[in-house]
């Protein structure tokens, strides 16, 4: 079927071009590693560098600018790049495939792997989330980015974490009224975190820039949403409840979030060591980013969340160490930042009425459309997926895997191939390289 | 003054088969299960209920079987469906073997119907061009099988049925002990435990790997169990690697496409050669699956017997135990067997009059079998 | 580079086959939402439209081109391009 000429070897392959696989194949490929850098977007920079597609719609914010920094250092460095590519396999040590525009297979051979696949919203089922326009909080700013307007249009943003921030600025500098901004944690509970925020002049900086955005932005703290509110069909608000009272905010959208899961998957396919967090697993690494798994290193949020700068920093140290360079002049830095990370997970811990927002025939699982009641009457995660299909749709579980974790506690399933689905063809093509041609 | 009449072991679809039956023949059951009912390797085949008529026997059985599949009425979630079967002729060498088939077929009163080639396009047109022809088999079907093992085992209760969650350490001489020492004991006690043949090492299995994928919705894609017919020639040979086309519509409108049979292997990891031959073959008689999203590929084990029948009933000649029986060995077909074998022990336990005979079925005829020494010595 | 495009210029789709003009870089999730068409009916047969945005979650599939189970999200919209709810 397919020649050997469909496998590429790569000294150094980054998986995942967010700022932390940016950093580390910079790293890597300025000390003179061949290296490659596969991403499933169609540009470089990830979610939280994500860029506008569309012309007419540019902004030029800060976050921006050091996106194009750094996607100028990689090209500089020699790195090359691969958009619209997925790691679906890895049929043994030191090989992946890979699916190319969703169409083509193609393999890479590897002496070192980085997994920078960064993570995903936690999205938590309550009656209504399955109506159009209840987006994830970043999934609305990245659609936002590729060209959907949302000009004039009342948002209402619900959830935790500090993405809620970003994204109703974002909004409202797109032309939204954000109508809403509601966080799960009480004000107590930002205390340390606006303390230590005092104390670190970047996050400051950027949480000051937010706080001029969202001026005028009716915030709650301590507030949660209880059901997306339908008229006729379509989207009219949300409602939202502090414990002990309810007001219904009328919207047009609701972006919603609940801080955000490590995408652990390829490091766990990978055989990677990982310790169960409150929503799913993160990737064990020692100071050089190394995980358990000899030639696999993994940095930015696969190994907790911890935001950009741990996300910059964790890059550059497994960069020069896969490229045989120092990087104990970094480490302090990230272990600050790593601090910095759990801080976030203290203050934006889930409270405990979040777990039972859903009704009975609240969807637990989009892509199957499990209802809460038929997922609950299962014994654990393996027994829902028999019985109800929960969490054997095309997303493989990465929405609602996390949400049983955080209403039943249940265990994250394990990682099986392919990662994602891929074309039969694409699954023959990869693995029609048998072991002789390896 | 024992407790039950009959404890099983194992909660797949033949042992949930087999406690509805005789709960509601009047028997006390109790059924053990380690794990998720219904998990094991019943979760890992196709659910195809089907005739197959590799010998007199099995032909017989599976018939007989069918027929019970389709008596009943399943709830949705069982998703059983009769899309019918349609065993496919690649040229004018199979097609011969089609009118061979169905004589076979009509004999044991299996109702079928021979395809032409343009029969057979108009009803699969993603087939590719130039098959010779087929056999539809109508009443065969399709079911989830987790689903139907976890709505025989919910019937079972309601006839009275124990469930009881523990990994059986010991069973034997009347009586199954747990893992942390809980001591059951019954008249009779039936392994119906897929491959694992730890609680009698003497069970004459040999283990045939097969490799699954289940790929996205696409309703209306292939409206048949669709199976070459050079699957009789190669698949059920009982030695040597084979792959076959086999592909199956679920309810769903997902596609499960199949299938491979090995021996040798005891790992559960996809082997890639056999996948790969797998979905060129399965690419070779419909070429429009290449473009087809697969969502998991998994493999799974089926339990075999040398002369590829089941063993059902009694242990004698395996085991000096004469409260031991079993029900494992159906190697792909315990779908298809599930409430006929069912049916069979309960009449053999209750000392019924059976619509068919039990003894090609006995264990007793693989005393001494070359596979069980080698496997399990 | 498949990045920004300079050019602020529209491209033709058809949402399930009427004529939709957009930016140049407009994803077809974000066409879809701009237009208030559901990507899919999903398997109980309600409506749904993007949820994550980046590819992960494949609420957004839709028909592109004939071709089912797209994620309209990682995919930008191409002149003539026709895209259908999936049912």
């Amino acid at each position: 079927m397919s020649a050997a000429n469909d496998i590429t070897h790569a000294d150094v392959l980054v998986v995942g071009a967010g700022p932390a696989g940016l950093a580390a194949a910079t790293a890597a490929a300025r000390h003179g590693c061949d290296v490659h850098v596969l991403d499933d977007n169609l540009a470089p920079g990830g979610q939280i560098w994500r860029a506008s597609s569309v012309a007419a719609n540019t902004q030029s914010t800060q976050p921006m600018s050091s996106r194009e920094k750094a996607i100028a250092a990689l090209h500089a460095s020699g790195a090359t790049l691969h958009c619209a590519t997925r790691v679906f396999a890895a049929p043994a040590n030191n090989v992946v495939d890979v699916l190319e525009q969703d169409e083509h297979g193609l393999r890479y051979t590897y002496r070192t792997l980085i997994v920078a696949t960064g993570a995903r919203e936690l999205m938590l089922p309550f009656p209504g989330w399955t109506l159009p326009g209840v987006l994830g909080a970043g999934g609305l700013q990245a659609l936002v980015r590729a060209g959907y307007s949302v000009a004039g249009k009342r948002v209402a943003v619900v959830g935790t974490g500090p993405l809620l921030i970003a994204v109703a600025a974002h909004l409202q500098e797109a032309g939204a009224r954000v109508v809403l901004l509601a966080e799960q944690a009480g004000l107590r509970t930002m205390l340390p975190l606006a303390a230590s925020m005092l104390l670190r002049f970047t996050k400051l900086r950027q949480g000051l820039h937010y706080a001029a955005r969202l001026r005028g932005t009716p915030v709650r703290m301590g507030w949660w949403p209880v059901e997306a509110i339908a008229d006729r069909g379509v989207l009219a608000g949300v409602r939202i409840t502090n414990g002990s009272e309810t007001r219904t905010i009328d919207c047009d959208l609701v972006a919603t979030g609940f801080h955000l899961v490590p995408n652990s998957e390829l490091a766990e396919l990978l055989g990677c060591a990982l310790a169960a967090t409150p929503v799913g697993r993160r990737v064990l690494v020692d100071t050089y980013q190394r995980t358990t798994r000899a030639d696999v290193f993994c940095v930015g949020e696969p190994t907790g969340i911890a935001g950009l700068d741990a996300a910059l920093l964790q890059g550059e140290i497994a960069g020069l160490t896969a490229a045989g360079q120092p990087s104990t002049h970094l480490h302090a830095r990230a272990a600050a930042e790593r601090a910095f990370g759990k801080m976030l997970d203290r203050t934006f811990r889930l409270r405990k009425a979040l777990r039972t927002l859903a009704a009975e025939d609240t969807i637990l699982c989009r892509c199957e459309d499990a209802s809460f009641a038929q997922v609950k009457a299962c014994a654990g995660w393996t027994e829902a997926k028999l019985q109800t299909r929960c969490g054997m749709g095309p997303c493989q579980g990465r929405i609602c895997g996390p949400a049983t974790r955080v209403v039943f506690g249940w265990e994250p399933a394990s990682v099986r191939p392919p990662l994602v689905p891929v074309p039969l063809h694409a699954l023959i093509s990869s693995t029609s390289h048998h072991e002789e041609n390896l | 003054m024992h407790r039950y009449d009959l404890i099983i072991v194992g909660a797949g679809i033949i042992g949930a088969a087999v406690a509805r039956e005789c709960a509601r023949s009047g028997l006390r059951v109790a059924i053990v299960e380690a794990g998720t009912p219904g998990g094991g390797i019943t979760a890992a085949g196709m659910g195809h209920v089907v005739v197959m008529d590799d010998s007199p026997a099995q032909l017989a059985l599976t018939a007989f079987s069918r027929g019970l599949w389709r008596e009943e009425s399943f709830p949705v979630s069982v998703e059983y469906a009769s899309p019918g079967t349609i065993w496919i002729a690649a040229d004018e060498e199979e097609m011969a073997e089609v009118f061979t088939k169905k004589e076979t077929y009509a004999r044991a009163g299996v109702h079928s119907q021979v395809l032409s080639a343009p029969a057979l396009a108009a009803l699969e047109p993603n087939l590719r061009a130039g098959l010779a022809g087929g056999l539809l088999v109508p009443e065969d079907g399709v079911m989830y099988p987790p689903a139907a093992a976890a709505y025989f085992l919910r019937q079972a209760k309601e006839w009275g049925a124990e469930m009881i969650a523990g990994r059986a350490a010991r069973a034997g001489e009347g009586s199954v002990s747990l893992d942390g020492g809980l001591r059951l004991t019954a008249r009779f006690v039936l392994l119906a435990t897929g491959m694992d043949c730890a609680l009698l090492p003497a069970m004459p299995l040999r283990m045939r790997k097969g490799h699954l994928v289940i790929t996205d919705r696409y309703p209306g894609f292939v409206s048949h169990q669709l199976v070459e017919l050079g699957y009789l020639k190669s698949a059920h040979k009982v030695a040597g690697d084979s792959v076959a086309f086999n592909v199956q519509p679920r309810q769903t409108g997902q596609l499960l496409i199949g299938s491979s049979r090995q021996y040798g292997s005891d790992t559960v990891a996809i082997n890639q050669e056999i996948l790969t031959r797998m979905l060129q073959r399965a690419e070779h008689y419909m070429p429009g699956l290449g473009a087809v999203s697969a969502l998991r590929i998994w493999t799974g084990f089926r339990a075999a017997t040398e002369d590829k029948l089941p063993l059902l009933g009694p242990a004698e000649g395996l085991s000096d135990d004469p409260t031991l029986w079993l029900a494992v060995g159906f190697e792909g077909l315990g779908y298809t067997h599930a409430p006929g074998a069912a049916r069979l022990l309960a009449d053999r336990l209750l000392g019924r009059a059976s619509a068919m005979e039990l003894e090609p079925f006995l264990p007793a005829r693989l005393k001494g079998s070359a596979a069980g020494k080698a496997l399990h010595a | 580079m498949p990045e920004a495009m300079p050019e602020a210029q529209c491209v033709q789709i058809y949402l399930n086959g009427m004529p939709r003009q957009v930016a140049r870089g407009t994803s077809v999730a974000a066409a879809l939402l701009l237009h208030a068409v559901p990507c899919r009916e999903s398997v109980k047969g309600t409506p749904r439209a993007a949820l994550c945005g980046m590819g992960i979650c494949f609420e957004c599939r839709a028909v592109i081109n004939g071709v089912a189970h797209r994620r309209t999200c990682q995919i930008n919209c191409l002149d003539e391009m026709r895209v259908e709810t999936q049912r």
